[in-house]
């Protein structure tokens, strides 16, 4: 009884019951967050995975500026039903350069981890401008604005510096050609290509939307055709333990 | 459980000792079904947590005794639907697509090739061509429903289409072939462009301007022939459209027929090679083929 004895000098200061409920609380919260930090296997090593180039990075902007998140989900759970219609299951990698992620568990339309390369460029201006004119049971809401609204890229390398703040690993090289390279990737004639492709291997390079200029309906698309294409699943062993 | 446990009249329950300006606080205690509801929930949770991946040491969580993994789980489940199968895949996959009578022979490969295919068909392919494969008009999305092929309506010619796409840059086997931008590449005039859209509006029977048709004619033959044909047939190994039979993949007003010259079109079909399976690349090329143009 004598530990009972002691827990009353807690019960009777308010302070020191409040410094003890504090210690507690800390320690329940570092045994389940701090081993996300350091265990190995929380994000597994893949091969293929880069930061988004600065073209792409856009269009993830407009992505969330126009609540893309609210209907889609980009995370297919390891289920049959879910892998057998959007692809390989999603792995913590893919989202690691994501801030905030865009995972989600509403889906009133379908996922998008994996949906670059599955629809050509001039199915995603139909779809984008109109919905319903290809897929007549949508019920998404119509962005052909996004055709007429031209990205201005001034501040893309401060965009990519407050990236870098939470631990993007943009390099200082690939903030200096940010706006070269967020103009290049529109035109595969381009002379920037090359480095764009060096410094962002996979990027698809062409004019989206098939207009002048660099629309918002270009960066989305670029940013749409990329998902779900950077991981190489050939050389992708999954660990077991999970 | 006895109504004494819980008689809460001061003097029939002892007190904790604890008392403040005078009140005392009476020792109930818990009832004695949440306690052990309580106790058990606590050897569940310490069960549970050793049987399933639970608790994080220094390299790895605990894997727990049960083995168990969601990504083993959908591997196992996956592989369950696809042994069940086993022997139809297999047979899918190695059906003969020279040979579409062989595979309809065979009623129970057929009826699977039909079915699978259908079912591929719509979560893949009814985004562009509709869920009834009647494809969206005036957009470049064809029907897959009617005898107008732009690349062939064989079997063979659908699963190989399937399988590799149209003008995609990931796929080097895609069938490719590029109109050229008559207009905004300045290969044709204005005045040129006019003329043989009257020429295309003629040869697909539509209203025309007799005058112009017949001085776009030239035009038509100079420039469009060599893909589309001298009738204007078309020419499926380029994929150029049959022009006279009144299907019309953007439009065949004059509106749509100028742009379309002017600056060209560039439908675009991804490959599918790696996304689907050979069986399921054969068993949506089956399904299409039995739509109603195939041949």
């Amino acid at each position: 009884m004598s530990i009972l004895e002691k827990h009353k000098i807690l019960e009777k200061n308010a302070s020191l019951l409040l410094v003890f409920s504090f210690l507690v609380v800390t320690i329940g919260g570092l045994v389940e967050i701090a081993p996300l930090f350091y265990l190995q296997n929380t994000i597994e090593k893949v091969e293929g995975m880069r930061p988004y180039s600065p073209m792409e990075l856009a269009g993830r902007d407009i992505y969330i500026r126009e609540g893309c998140y609210v209907c889609h989900s980009q995370m297919i759970r390891p289920m049959r039903d879910e892998v057998e219609r959007y692809g390989h299951y999603s792995l913590a990698a893919e989202s690691m350069y994501d801030h905030p992620f865009q995972w989600g568990s509403k889906r009133t339309g379908p996922d998008l981890a994996r949906v670059g390369g599955r629809y050509s460029d001039a199915w995603h201006v139909h779809h984008l401008r109109n919905p319903q004119s290809v897929v007549p049971e949508s019920v998404m809401p119509k962005y052909a604005f996004l055709e007429r609204r031209m990205v201005d890229p001034t501040y893309m390398a401060d965009k990519m510096r407050t990236h870098v703040a939470v631990g993007v690993p943009y390099t200082d090289e690939m903030i200096e050609n940010a706006v070269a390279d967020f103009n290049a990737q529109i035109d595969p004639y381009a002379d920037g290509v090359d480095g764009l492709l060096e410094r962002y291997p996979g990027a698809q390079v062409r004019n989206f939307d098939g207009n002048e200029g660099i629309s918002e309906m270009d960066a989305l698309i670029a940013y749409l055709q990329m998902l779900g294409t950077l991981v190489d699943f050939s050389t992708f062993e999954p660990d077991a333990s999970r | 459980m006895s109504s004494s446990d819980h008689n809460t009249k001061p003097g029939e329950v002892g007190t904790t000792g604890h008392s403040w300006d005078g009140i005392e606080e009476l020792n109930n205690p818990l009832p004695r079904w949440w306690l052990w509801t309580f106790y058990a929930c606590i050897a569940f949770a310490f069960i549970y947590s050793m049987l399933y991946p639970a608790w994080p040491l220094v390299t790895g969580a605990t894997p727990g005794l049960l083995g168990y993994s969601t990504r083993h789980a959908v591997e196992a489940e996956i592989k369950d639907y696809e042994d069940r199968n086993a022997e139809l895949i297999a047979r899918v996959a190695a059906a003969p697509m020279e040979d579409p009578a062989a595979i309809e022979a065979d009623p129970a490969l057929y009826n699977y090739a039909v079915q699978g295919g259908g079912a591929v068909f719509r979560t893949y392919c009814a985004q562009c061509h509709g869920s009834g494969a009647a494809g969206v008009q005036g957009q470049g999305y064809p029907s897959l429903l009617d005898d107008d092929w732009l690349w062939g309506g064989k079997l063979e010619d659908i699963y190989y289409t399937v399988t590799n796409g149209v003008r995609n840059e990931d796929n080097p086997d895609a069938r490719w072939s590029q109109m050229p931008s008559f207009g905004t590449d300045g290969l044709l005039s204005g005045e040129e462009i006019d003329q043989v859209v009257q020429y295309v509006r003629k040869i697909s029977g539509q209203e025309h301007d007799a005058a112009l048709a017949s001085q776009g004619e030239t035009v038509f033959l100079d420039n469009c022939a060599a893909c589309h044909g001298e009738d204007g047939r078309g020419d499926r190994t380029v994929g150029a459209p049959n022009l006279t039979d009144a299907i019309w993949l953007y439009g065949g007003d004059v509106a749509t027929l100028t742009e379309t010259v002017t600056k060209a079109r560039f439908g675009v079909m991804p490959t599918w090679q790696d996304r689907l399976s050979e069986a399921e690349r054969k068993s949506v090329a089956v399904y299409v083929h039995q739509l109603g143009g195939g041949e």
